[in-house]
């Protein structure tokens, strides 16, 4: 048995949160960008290109490229975020700061997936 | 029925790195802190419990436990705040080595406190002037809030980036040496920023705030650790950390 079990009720907390979601937003971008420039790399072939349009016209993926673009927009606002907190010293108030960052991200997601459809 | 009827289950780490909880059951008292749980523990049912405290009253910073998963000052720690469903879980600070029960080594703690530069060192000024600082200065007041540090690990117990990277100082460290920083009268401040800033130092730091979230007397190394980054980072533009 170890000690740790359940020591990670410390992380318990919105600053670890934030965190945890910038890595996983970043992680998901790093993975899907690529895609998404090889699928533009093929408007230089039309035929491949509207293949893949019309594969994009997909609901499911329509969704899947609107979290994307809710990563993204929650990865942008949640780095600034940190930049504010080591270049301003800004660290009151974080859970705040926090949910304004993910109702941003949120927010983008929508309208992109409103804009979508 | 008086309180005195109920009883909490208490469950305590026993060993060292390995081991496992043993459990107690401990009479439920009005105004009962975790550190008198474990006290009456070790008095009454297991005298050879090992734990750390002496003031008792969160001055001296020892008796630092881990309570239901999260860093805590046991003795300023009210059972009622923190007890679920009648459970109490209690090891030892994590990211310390075990020695036995609830007693961590903070030997590697306050080694980091020494290369983190965080002591005094004297300026070559004439010895008998008194150097003036001016208690409304920026740096005064970056001390001020930094300097009540009662070296108790809770923060470096609750930091992520401790537990993933050995060499990493540390919230308190820093924050003392963001302390030490801010005294105008040390002779050797680009010191200070040397020491953070090279290897696992400030600028490994995450910004999460774990730190911050639960030092019982209400620092935010965090801040602390940024004005580090932004002082070292100048020093560096102006080429004055070699
Ligand atoms: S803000 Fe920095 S020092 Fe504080 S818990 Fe997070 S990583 Fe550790
Ligand atoms: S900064 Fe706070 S949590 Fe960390 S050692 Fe000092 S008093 Fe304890
Ligand atoms: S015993 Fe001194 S701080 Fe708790």
């Amino acid at each position: 048995m170890s000690i740790s079990g359940i020591t990670r009720a410390s992380r318990a907390h919105p600053g670890f949160v934030a965190a945890l979601v910038h890595r996983l937003s970043g992680l998901a971008l790093a993975i899907f960008l690529p895609l998404h420039f090889l699928t533009l790399g093929l408007a230089l072939d039309e035929t491949a290109f509207a293949g893949a349009i019309s594969w994009s016209n997909q609901p499911l993926v329509k969704i899947s490229e609107s979290l994307l673009v809710a990563a993204l927009a929650v990865h942008f606002a949640g780095g600034l975020r940190v930049l504010a907190i080591e270049f301003l010293g800004l660290t009151r108030a974080q859970s705040a700061w926090i949910a304004c960052c993910f109702a941003f991200g949120a927010g983008i997601g929508i309208l992109f997936l409103m804009r979508a459809f | 029925m008086t309180s005195s009827d109920r009883t909490l289950k208490v469950d305590i780490w026993r060993g060292n790195e390995k081991g496992e909880y043993q459990s107690f059951e401990v009479p439920e008292r009005e105004n009962q802190t975790v550190l008198d749980v474990v006290t009456y523990i070790q008095r009454h049912l297991d005298p050879a419990l090992a734990y750390r405290f002496a003031c008792r009253v969160g001055v001296c910073g020892s008796c630092t436990m881990t309570v239901n998963g999260r860093p805590r000052w046991t003795c300023r720690t009210h059972v009622s705040r923190v007890v679920k469903g009648g459970k109490l879980t209690i090891a030892p600070l994590t990211n310390l080595p075990v020695i036995r029960d609830l007693v961590t080594d903070m030997t590697p703690f306050f080694e980091k406190w020494r290369d983190a530069r965080g002591r005094f060192v004297a300026g070559d000024g004439p010895k008998d002037e008194l150097a003036p600082v001016q208690p409304e200065s920026r740096e005064r007041s970056a001390a001020s809030a930094a300097i009540e540090c009662i070296n108790c690990g809770v923060c470096y117990s609750a930091c992520d980036v401790v537990s993933w990277n050995d060499d990493y100082l540390g919230p308190a460290a820093l924050n003392r040496a963001w302390a030490a920083y801010n005294d105008v009268r040390d002779g050797d401040r680009n010191g200070i920023l040397k020491a953070v800033s090279q290897g696992a130092g400030c600028h490994t730091c995450h910004s999460h705030q774990s730190c911050t979230e639960h030092c019982p007397v209400s620092l935010n190394p965090t801040f602390s650790i940024a004005g580090l980054k932004r002082a070292s980072l100048k020093a560096k533009l102006k080429g004055a950390l070699k």
